[in-house]
């Protein structure tokens, strides 16, 4: 009887043993799993992968239309036709470019010929414009009879305000006579007006530069690509006064004058690539940070290009931060030189005066000297009172901004002519190209972001990723795909306002504080608060689990022994 | 970040681009910009006041007018005299008024009087908003944020639990007739810091900055070597004429300082602009309309107690705060002043004791209860006036205002208007407004308990043994003037006496503010947390491990074991095949 009570109790002791530990692992450990669990929210981390491997196609849309007399009537007859040109680009092993342009071959209607019929190219144009507007991103080449009196003799070429070109087809022979022949003469010609007109593959992978590391071939290109300030939902542009002495100048600045005639007319066709905020200021004892040279034999104060870099610090701290808003300032100073440091002039590397007496600063803005010793007469009473010139101050401005928003001046080859632009200071093919590499920077900085976002949420699994964030990481995604899918049909009004969402969820997500909470709160910590009650519970019950195991396999190897 | 530069070339592009832009100038006919209305107006004065204490007492004011009208929803951007960083603050978060206050020391009401705009300890900021703004909390918050980082200062410590909404002591002090409590916000921050680091934000909207006129003499080691430091900014809108048709901005700059010479080491009982300053004046801010100092004379109406020099023969007679004071005054915008020498040399003792003052303490002891004392003084000897009394106490002292009591001379005074809103535990404070009517030559004793509530360990500071700071109860009243007071507000006026708009002509408006309390709060050991959980684990690992042994255990009876003997005849048996015994 001792023995099957001993044995019962054994067994027994044995079943608690194993109940105990199966309640440890299957309730217990799921409990404490559950509660100290961080909350993570689902992340479209397929669709994310996806954009890392980003395959951009950008396209198009080029109608060529032949005037009267340019085209036989054989070669009349088989038009319309339409052909696709794709140029395909590897940028990386990550990013590939697909270039397509759509091009539509028709002849001219009646009112097209009417307008064409103008005696100056200017006046073609113009009509031309009003007969038709070309959506955003597309382009209308004229290809214009060889005897035409619209162009120059030795111009080829015409780049309008808008959208068209006028093209002066080549000379009868060289053309040939079937359609095809015709083609094959005029598609190198469209092809540089396209390089001019439309984006070209330097923009286009300078504008990648925040995806892709490049190794740019020369200096000058660097200096190119890094003059302009980052694409930005927003920028504030701040004129500021400079006026060192106002013991000796009393200044009068029509600022407000100025900014609506010279300035507002460019920012309102810009707006839909940014919003623009405008506001200026007067400085007063703002110096320069270096002391220009004298130079007694013009009797002038010079600044050297190698000084030029010291000049903006001190004068930076002096302008304040925009407390109102985060978007990137540009800023424009004039600086009056004081009485005793005047005229002061700008010299290049070259030892030559800067004809402009201005200069700018990558990404920052630009500066300009302007001396006012023309109002210094002998026996003048300080202070002097002295009005600015605006116009010659906002031309000088104007230059510079478009520089720093990143409106591209490639030079044309010299058969072209491009049309001087009109009062907004900016031509509507110079705002499709900035529409253009806005667009593909503003993908590319947006994946970037996206992509390491979802890696830094992979690699740190203690950061909490609040609803919020998901579903900004969501629309951003969804943002980008139709961003790139309009980009693909040549939308390219969509595609920059879908790029621009994109980039704003991004932006906030990424740098959403609540991501921040968690991240230095290591492991290690956390395991030192959970020992002093996981190892008494854990070592019991491991002990008799040993035991249990070791028992059957004592028993085991018996059975095995009586068998044997 | 500076990158590089390049030089704007004229290249044949631009060039053109260039008379192109001419061209349009010319032949489209602009209209011609409209001429510039906005005038901006900047004054600045420097009060030298000497103390009965011996101490001597400066106070600056810059003005900046600016002719703008924000009221209609002006976007103006276009910035002369008024600096660019606040208008930006101005117009974004339609603010209409904005006061703010940076104090370090405590002014002594009792030793050296009123103050020309009194403040409390710590920082202080108080925003009237526009009709225009919805959110008012959220507008807020974002503007003690961007204030902040204007003021180098820890303004976004500002949340819920420390503004108040006081529906009677802060009234606009600028034209306009909104008087809607809900558009005020009021938070003091007792326990900021002032130092170099605010002053040079300060210095820095002022049209000269340092360069120039009287704020040369503002430099940070000797204005923070002082017994009491204080710079304010004030904007608010104010009448552009007369018939206030339209109104402009004003922005006014303020700073006071008490400077202690004795304990400088300079036993000598003699101030000058250099000993004070460390600086002399050479001139006055070009751009200043006016650029005057004012010495008190009052006490030295024949030249008894000190000398001035240069003496100055200009003498301006004002009414601050009640009294009818002389003043000789120095024009720097005239260059005779600027003579042979350019310091100030002077001696001075005795003045006025002043009629309202005010203190408070925390009395009790234990860590559970308390009690809070504020004693209000009417120093005049046969008027009785009101006071409105403002307290916003943290959330964490738990007042029991059913234990209120205000009594003078020992009879219970009862308070005509009581507003009281409880607080919320971590959303908001106390916020107790009354109005009390002081008898004349009396003390008045506002007392009420409240008990310590325990907070959660990450709301403690990290020196939780400091204390708690709460803030000042400020004491707004209009106290009877003994000289009659000119209640047009004229241009002439100095600046130091026209800040606070006079309704009456014989009263004044005095704005007092206690001491700031130090409370201790029940601070737990903050390495408790570990320590518990360690004991807990302990003790619920022992209570489990005794309980397992229970479940697992087996216990059998033991056979007492056999004797050395019976052991060897059983190995014995053994080999021989005998079953053992």
């Amino acid at each position: 009887i001792y023995l099957k009570i001993f044995l019962l109790l054994r067994r027994r002791g044995k079943l608690a043993a194993l109940s105990i530990a199966a309640m440890v692992i299957l309730v217990g450990v799921p409990l404490w799993w559950k509660t100290t669990q961080t909350y993570r929210a689902w992340l479209p981390v397929a669709q994310i992968n996806e954009l890392a491997k980003l395959q951009l196609q950008l396209s198009a849309d080029v109608e060529v239309v032949f005037a009267r007399g340019t085209a036989t009537p054989e070669q009349q007859k088989k038009v319309p036709v339409t052909q696709t040109q794709d140029e395909d680009h590897a940028v990386d092993e990550d990013t590939t470019l697909r270039y397509r342009h759509e091009t539509r071959y028709r002849t001219a209607t009646v009112m097209e010929e009417d307008a064409l019929k103008q005696p100056t190219a200017a006046e073609a144009d113009l009509s031309l414009h009003r007969l038709s507007e070309s959506p955003c991103g597309s382009l209308v080449i004229y290809v214009i009879p060889e005897s035409s009196s619209l162009l120059p003799e030795n111009v080829n070429v015409y780049i309008g305000q808008r959208r068209t070109a006028l093209l002066r087809i080549g000379a009868q022979m060289k053309v040939g006579k079937t359609l095809k022949q015709l083609l094959a003469h005029l598609e190198p010609r469209v092809k540089q007006i396209l390089q001019v007109m439309s984006f070209s593959h330097n923009d286009i992978t300078a504008a990648l530069s925040d995806r892709v590391r490049f190794s740019p071939d020369n200096k000058e290109s660097i200096a190119d690509s890094m003059r302009a300030f980052k694409s930005s939902p927003g920028y504030e542009i701040t004129f500021s006064l400079l006026n060192p002495d106002p013991k000796s100048h009393r200044l009068h600045w029509d600022i407000e004058g100025a900014v609506q005639t010279y300035i507002q007319p460019l920012l309102t066709k810009l707006s839909p690539v940014a919003n623009f905020s405008l506001d200026s200021q007067i400085l007063y004892y703002a110096m320069l940070g270096v002391n220009p040279r004298y130079d007694s034999s013009r009797s002038a104060y010079i600044l050297n290009a190698d000084s030029l870099a010291h000049v903006i610090n001190p004068v930076e701290a002096r302008l304040g931060s925009n407390a109102a808003s985060s978007n990137p300032v540009l800023n424009f100073l004039l600086y009056v030189p004081d009485a005793h440091h005047s005229p002061l002039y700008i010299h290049d590397h070259k030892k030559r005066e800067v004809q402009t007496n201005a200069f700018h600063s990558p990404r920052w803005g630009g500066i300009m000297v302007y001396n006012v010793n023309g109002f210094y007469q002998t026996g003048t009473n300080f202070p002097v009172d002295v009005n600015i010139n605006m116009a010659k101050v906002m031309g000088v401005f104007l230059a510079q901004l478009r520089l720093l928003l990143g409106v591209q001046s490639t030079a044309p080859p010299s058969s072209f002519q491009v049309a001087p632009c009109g009062s907004s200071g900016l031509a509507d093919w110079e705002l499709d190209r900035l529409m253009w590499s806005r667009s593909v920077e503003n993908v590319a900085t947006a994946t970037t972001t996206i992509t390491s976002l979802a890696q830094l949420l992979d690699q740190i699994g203690n950061i909490v990723i609040n609803d919020n964030i998901a579903q900004q990481v969501s629309s951003a995604v969804t943002s980008l795909q139709l961003a790139v899918a309009e980009l693909e049909v040549g939308n390219l009004g969509f595609a920059l306002q879908y790029s621009k969402e994109a980039i704003l969820a991004s932006e906030k997500a990424f740098f959403d504080p609540s991501l921040l909470h968690l991240l230095y709160f290591p492991d290690d910590q956390k395991f030192a608060i959970y020992i002093p009650l996981f190892l008494p519970m854990c070592v019991p019950i491991l002990l008799s689990l040993l035991k249990i195991v070791s028992e059957v396999r004592q028993r085991r190897r018996e059975k095995q022994a009586k068998k044997d | 970040m500076w990158i590089g530069f390049s030089l704007l070339m004229p290249d044949c592009f631009s060039l053109s681009f260039l008379k192109d832009l001419h061209w349009c100038g010319v032949c489209m006919s602009v209209a011609p910009p409209h001429p510039h209305t906005n005038t901006d107006s900047f004054q600045e004065e420097l009060v030298v006041r000497p103390l009965h204490s011996g101490d001597i007492y400066a106070s600056f004011q810059f003005r900046t007018v600016w002719e703008a009208d924000f009221s209609r929803g002006n976007k103006v951007s276009h910035y002369q005299l008024f600096p660019k960083s606040l208008g930006q603050v101005i117009s974004k978060f339609s603010v209409r008024e904005l006061h703010i206050s940076f104090t370090q020391g405590y002014w002594r009401t009792m030793q050296w009087g009123q103050p020309f705009l009194p403040s409390p300890p710590g920082a202080e900021l108080w925003v009237w908003f526009q009709d225009s703004v919805t959110d008012v909390d959220g507008t807020w918050k974002e503007l003690t944020n961007v204030l902040s980082g204007i003021f180098c200062a820890s303004l976004n410590f500002i949340d819920s639990t420390n503004t108040v909404q006081p529906s009677a002591a802060f009234k606009p002090l600028g034209v306009g007739n909104v008087t809607d409590h809900r558009f005020l916000r009021y938070a003091t921050l007792p326990r900021e810091i002032v130092c170099t680091e605010n002053l040079t934000p300060w210095k820095k909207l002022l049209p000269c900055g340092s360069k120039a006129g009287l704020a040369v003499l503002l430099k940070s080691e000797k204005l923070f070597h002082s017994s009491f430091h204080s710079q304010a900014v004030h904007i608010r809108p104010i009448c552009q004429d007369q018939r206030c048709k339209s109104t402009s901005l004003e922005l006014r700059q303020t700073l006071n300082a008490v400077f202690d010479l004795h304990t400088s080491g300079q036993a000598k009982r003699e101030w000058s602009l250099f000993k004070m300053f460390s600086r002399t004046l050479t001139e006055a801010c070009p751009l200043a309309s006016s650029s005057k100092i004012y010495i008190d004379i009052t006490d030295n109406s024949q030249g008894e107690q000190f000398e001035l020099s240069p003496a100055s023969s200009l003498l301006s007679q004002a009414v601050v705060l009640g009294d009818r004071r002389t003043f000789s005054v120095y024009d720097l915008t005239d260059q005779a002043t600027f003579g042979s020498t350019r310091s100030l040399n002077l001696l001075i003792r005795d003045m006025l004791r002043p009629l309202l003052h005010a203190e408070r303490y925390v009395a009790g002891y234990g860590l559970q209860t308390g009690e809070i004392h504020t004693v209000m003084y009417n120093h005049h000897p046969y008027r009785s006036f009101p006071v409105l009394l403002l307290d916003s106490v943290p959330w964490y002292l738990r007042l029991y205002i059913h234990t209120l009591t205000v009594t003078s001379k020992g009879k219970e005074n009862k308070p005509s208007y009581i507003h009281y809103q409880p607080s919320k535990d971590r959303l908001r404070p106390h916020l107790l407004e009354m109005l009390v009517q002081l008898p004349p030559n009396s003390a008045t004793e506002v007392t009420v308990e409240f008990e310590r509530a325990l907070l959660k360990w990450t709301e403690y500071t990290p020196d939780p043994n400091h204390g708690f700071y709460v803030g000042s109860s400020v004491i707004s009243s209009l106290v009877p003037s003994t000289v009659a007071t000119n209640t047009s507000i004229t241009q002439e006026q100095p600046l130091f006496s026209s800040f606070f708009p006079c309704k009456e002509e014989l009263s004044y408006f005095v704005r007092v503010y206690t001491e700031p309390l130090l409370v201790n709060l029940p601070t737990p050991d903050f390495s408790m947390p570990y320590n518990v959980i360690c004991l807990t684990c302990t003790v619920v690992a022992v209570g489990y491990g005794s309980l397992y042994n229970l479940l697992t255990r087996s216990f059998q009876i033991e056979e007492p074991s056999p004797g050395l003997a019976k052991r060897i005849a059983n190995v014995i048996r053994r080999m021989r095949g005998v079953p053992p015994l």
